[in-house]
């Protein structure tokens, strides 16, 4: 006897919970099944659409040759990418005709973001105006993204605030200083400057972030006094540490911190280091482990359950189980060793891509490992991939082609199966590490395939 | 097949299992592998005959033992050999098929490789993340060092296994969280079974302390000889305060009351099964809190499962051994797990699937037992073995079943996943099965860890962490409507209780009274 629902929705991160979500509110009962815990744990939490355009032939011409030949360019005969983009619904005409965008339409990615402004609610900004906002991250860069936490809100690069940017010595993978040097080389219109404080020590040096975060929403005692203030006390002798052009000295109006403070109660927790400040306070997204990727990871679960989507996390669907007529009837679910049938009328694959392993891959190819759906690919190889590093990677594309409805397509070009479609990162055409489009190429294909999903299910 | 259900208190009892121990080959049923018998030697555990042992039976050799080890082969190993692929692919051949073998087989014999899993960590700190211990507690330094960090560094021979080891409480959040499949936990029991068998004072306070935990069975089944008295005992002003000066464990707690009458004696005095077919057999693994403290769940399994037509068999068990893999108690655990394996296989062998009501129980069948044990028929009882309501929902038509049925009295409940559950794609099956029954609210409050993490919170140095792991779900507990609380994991039932006050639930107790069983 299988496990059965309308539509059966394969992942955990934003793509999954998207077209679950989507689907549902067409009606079809839903059901989510992710192999681990979401993704969206490593994310940084902001919900980039387009930044840039990069270019996908060199400058020069590869030459005629063995394969090999043409991997002697040299990075700088790529031209730079286009951006950062101001705008990214005006420039999705100018990328590959493969990529999903082009495919599904600037409707779709309109349409995604709306949808998540609606589950984000007042935990994010950004959804009122198309233009892509500029925030300081992690690497010190200054990055273009669509929606933000409203918790990194008082950073935007566009802002013309002196910022104080604060670090800990025991938090190794960041320094301040260098971060705000970072920020004044890539001509922020801003004074900054970077200052590292004792609060940290308290813990021990690899203390993970996570128990910062609780120290700081529970307000526990630091050295004798409460977290909160503790904190504030060791970033105030910092407020008037920016030097402007002119020599003089400003207070600080906002203070940036890596992205730990609190976590159920991050809101609190920023209003009180504000208030015993005196200044803005903002956090800059961080790498995993990330707690604005924790925080959207919590609210967006909360979503699914609330629109009645039913989701089980820690088991893997492992192939097809049953099929007739060009239609998926049953895939399986590896329980612990035993293969159990999960049937529905619609199947969304959202398992993401090389990294996410939805994509699997070893020395001979470029293989989907559920539904073995087409992934288009150089049969040679050597032409997976070119030597600058970061140049136009053929692989950055490869994954799952798909059409009209996010419908997953075979070598021809015609659908797969009747009933599967695709969203994500497993969705081949983008290069979202260049383009800076990872969310929203997960938004817009997660709400097509969950929309066409739920109608293919219900009719 | 009636030998289960009939005698199986006889069998059950402790240390009348002895037979087996003494060298003599189980019978073998017809197209059952024999069981309780090893595939390969097993890897760690120095044959230089010094190490201390526990004795064959479930006595506690809390100090270095006098046992005869040598003379009893399968005593002898008692820790992690190696898990290979399955009772039947298991190579006892020295002529290895280059198509067939798997890497783990040109290791000298029996080691745990855990190589691969180390080489798929790609240092995402998901799993520290994940962590609940890590989140109040700065000294231990997270699942991604106790695992693939630390398994690379004890490859060198004079190095010890990092003391931190003993911290983690084996919730397995980490396994879940891994995007990698990096077998976390499977490393953090090798570890800790190295730790505790190579490094860990056999006469210190705390290894005679995490004897006594682990094998709360043990004591357990003497208890609940005496139920009463020792329900009175452990509530005398002062004695839980003599525990934890005497023995470090925590004097806060509430020690768990003893049934009057255990699931077993309930279910020999009713006559066993009460419903016999042969086409719907399940073998119940009760674990020991529902024998000894809560038959009332048991009891609501056998009920709800002979609604649905099942034949219910109650084979002679032990220890799932999830306690003992907590404390890195490797030998207890092998010793029992000998046990269940056996007497599960031959259920199996009459057609019955493996059946448990605890999540803990039912992970370490499923996961620990085939990632640390290489027992014959040790795989099959795995593939064969689901949680209660799991089970249900995949062969039954549950759904159909409670639509529109009505609770009589409307209760809202505060529902818990414990973490094993998680693991085992659990955690919103009690949520989903009652969403439709009038009457009943089922609200999930949230997805951290209860702190209590089976005997990780009754240790007294554990307590206060444990406490405020807890907190959160204390916290959302009181938030939420429902004042009964519900969850499948025995541990944190007591934890759920000890914050808040709440009598707490088995989802099966719910549902027999939504079937009307």
């Amino acid at each position: 006897m299988a496990i059965d629902s309308d539509v059966l929705v394969v992942g955990g991160g934003l793509a999954a919970i998207t077209s679950a979500i989507a689907a549902a509110r067409e009606g079809a009962d839903v059901r989510l099944v992710s192999h681990k815990a979401s993704t969206l744990r490593q994310a940084s939490g902001l919900i980039d659409a387009l930044g840039y355009v990069p270019a996908t032939e060199p400058a020069k011409p590869l030459r005629e040759g063995p394969p090999t030949a043409g991997r002697e360019l040299d990075r700088d005969e790529w031209p730079d990418p286009e951006g950062p983009l101001a705008d990214p619904f005006e420039a999705i005409d100018r990328l590959p005709e493969t990529h999903p965008y082009r495919v599904l339409g600037a409707d779709a990615l309109r349409e995604g973001l709306a949808l998540f402004d609606d589950l984000a609610g007042d935990a994010y900004r950004g959804g009122h105006t198309d233009s892509n906002a500029l925030l300081p991250t992690f690497g010190g860069s200054v990055k273009p993204t669509a929606r933000y936490p409203a918790a990194a809100e008082a950073g935007l690069a566009s802002d013309d605030r002196p910022a104080l940017i604060v670090g800990f010595r025991s938090l190794t993978e960041y320094d301040a200083r260098a971060f705000a040097g970072r920020l004044e080389a890539a001509g922020v219109p801003f004074d900054v400057a970077g200052a590292e404080v004792e609060f940290a020590e308290a813990f021990r040096a690899d203390t993970k972030v996570t128990r910062l975060a609780k120290a700081l929403d529970h307000d526990e005692e630091i050295g004798g006094a409460p977290a909160r203030e503790a904190l504030a006390k060791a970033v105030g002798p910092h407020l008037h540490d920016v030097v402007d052009e002119a020599g003089g000295v400003d207070r600080v109006e906002r203070v940036g911190f890596p992205a730990f403070l609190g976590d159920d109660r991050g809101d609190e927790v920023r209003a009180e280091l504000a208030d015993r400040l005196g200044a803005d306070v903002f956090e800059i997204p961080m790498g995993p482990p990330s707690l604005p990727g924790l925080r959207l990871e919590d609210r967006l679960y909360d979503a699914l359950d609330a629109e009645g989507v039913r989701f089980e996390t820690g088991n893997p669907v492992v192939g097809i189980e049953t099929e007739s007529d060009g239609r998926i009837e049953t895939v399986a679910v590896d329980r612990k060793g035993r293969e159990t049938p999960y049937g529905a009328d619609a199947f969304v694959l959202a398992t993401g891509g090389l990294v996410g392993k939805g994509l699997d891959s070893d020395r001979e190819s470029v293989r989907e490992p559920i539904f073995d759906l087409h992934v288009e690919q150089p049969a040679d190889r050597y032409e997976w991939f070119v030597d600058d590093a970061f140049g136009d990677q053929p692989y950055a594309r490869f994954g799952v082609r798909i059409g009209e409805g996010a419908r997953a397509l075979d070598a021809d070009g015609e659908p797969e199966y009747d009933n599967v479609f695709a969203a994500g990162g497993v969705v081949g055409g983008a290069d979202a590490a260049r383009e800076k489009s990872a969310s929203g190429v997960s938004l817009a294909t997660g709400i097509a395939a969950g929309r066409r999903a739920a109608t293919e299910a219900t009719q | 097949m009636t030998r289960h259900t009939d005698d199986g208190d006889a069998e059950e009892g402790n240390g009348t299992d002895g037979e087996r121990d003494d060298g003599t080959e189980p019978p073998a049923s017809p197209g059952v592998p024999e069981a309780g018998r090893d595939e390969q030697p097993s890897i760690f555990v120095p044959d230089d005959g010094e190490v201390p042992e526990a004795g064959s039976d479930d006595g506690l050799g809390a100090g270095p033992a006098t046992g005869d080890g040598v003379a009893d082969r399968a005593a002898d190993r008692a820790a992690t050999d190696g898990g290979v692929e399955s009772a039947t692919g298991g190579s006892d051949s020295t002529e290895l098929d280059p198509d067939a073998y798997d890497p783990v087989d040109v290791f000298p014999g029996g080691d745990l490789d855990l190589r691969e899993g180390a080489d798929s960590c790609y240092k995402c700190t998901s799993c520290d993340t994940s962590c609940p211990v890590a989140e109040v507690d700065e000294e231990f330094p997270g699942p991604k060092f106790q695992g693939p960090e630390q398994w690379r560094l004890k490859r060198k021979d004079d190095h010890d296994i990092d003391e931190s080891i003993t911290s983690c409480s084996n919730c397995m959040r980490c396994d879940d969280a891994c995007p990698s499949s990096v077998p976390l936990s499977q490393m953090h029991n090798e570890a800790r079974g190295q730790f505790v068998e190579e490094q860990m004072e056999k006469l210190s306070r705390e290894y005679i302390r995490n004897r006594i935990l682990s094998n709360y069975r043990f004591f357990a089944s003497i208890a609940s000889k005496v139920p009463r008295l020792a329900n009175a005992a452990t509530k005398i002003p002062g004695a839980m305060k003599l525990g934890e000066k005497v023995l470090g464990i925590a004097g806060d707690r509430e020690f768990p009351d003893f049934a009057t009458e255990t699931f077993r004696e309930w279910w020999k005095a009713r006559g066993g099964a009460q419903v016999q077919n042969p086409g719907k057999r399940v073998a119940y693994f009760h674990g020991c809190y529902s024998n000894y403290n809560t038959p009332e769940v048991g009891k609501a399994m056998v009920r709800v499962y002979e609604h649905f037509g099942y034949e219910v068999m109650v084979p002679p068990q032990k220890c799932s051994g999830t306690p003992m893999f907590a404390n890195g108690m490797l030998k207890d655990a092998r010793r029992h797990a000998e046990t269940n394996v056996e007497n599960l296989v031959e259920a199996i062998g009459e057609g019955a699937d493996v059946i448990a009501s605890c999540t803990s129980c039912s992970l370490s069948l499923r996961q620990e037992y085939p990632e640390l044990f290489d027992i014959h028929g040790i795989e099959d009882v795995s593939e064969h073995t689901y949680e209660a309501l799991e089970y249900l929902r995949i062969n039954e038509d549950l759904e159909g079943e409670l639509a529109g049925t009505e609770l009589a009295d409307e209760q809202a409940f505060a529902y818990h996943a414990p973490c094993h559950a998680r693991n085992q794609g659990l955690s919103r099956q009690a949520v989903e099965t009652f969403r439709d029954v009038d009457g009943v609210e089922m609200e999930d409050v949230g997805d951290s860890c209860s702190g209590i993490s089976g005997t990780y919170g009754w240790k007294a140095e554990k307590y206060e962490k444990s406490m405020e792991i807890g907190a959160e779900m204390f916290e959302h507990m009181e938030d939420a409507e429902g004042d009964v609380g519900m969850t499948e994991c025995p541990t944190c039932a007591m934890q759920m209780e000890h914050g808040t006050g709440y009598e707490v639930e088995h989802p099966l107790q719910l549902l027999e009274d939504a079937v009307g069983a």
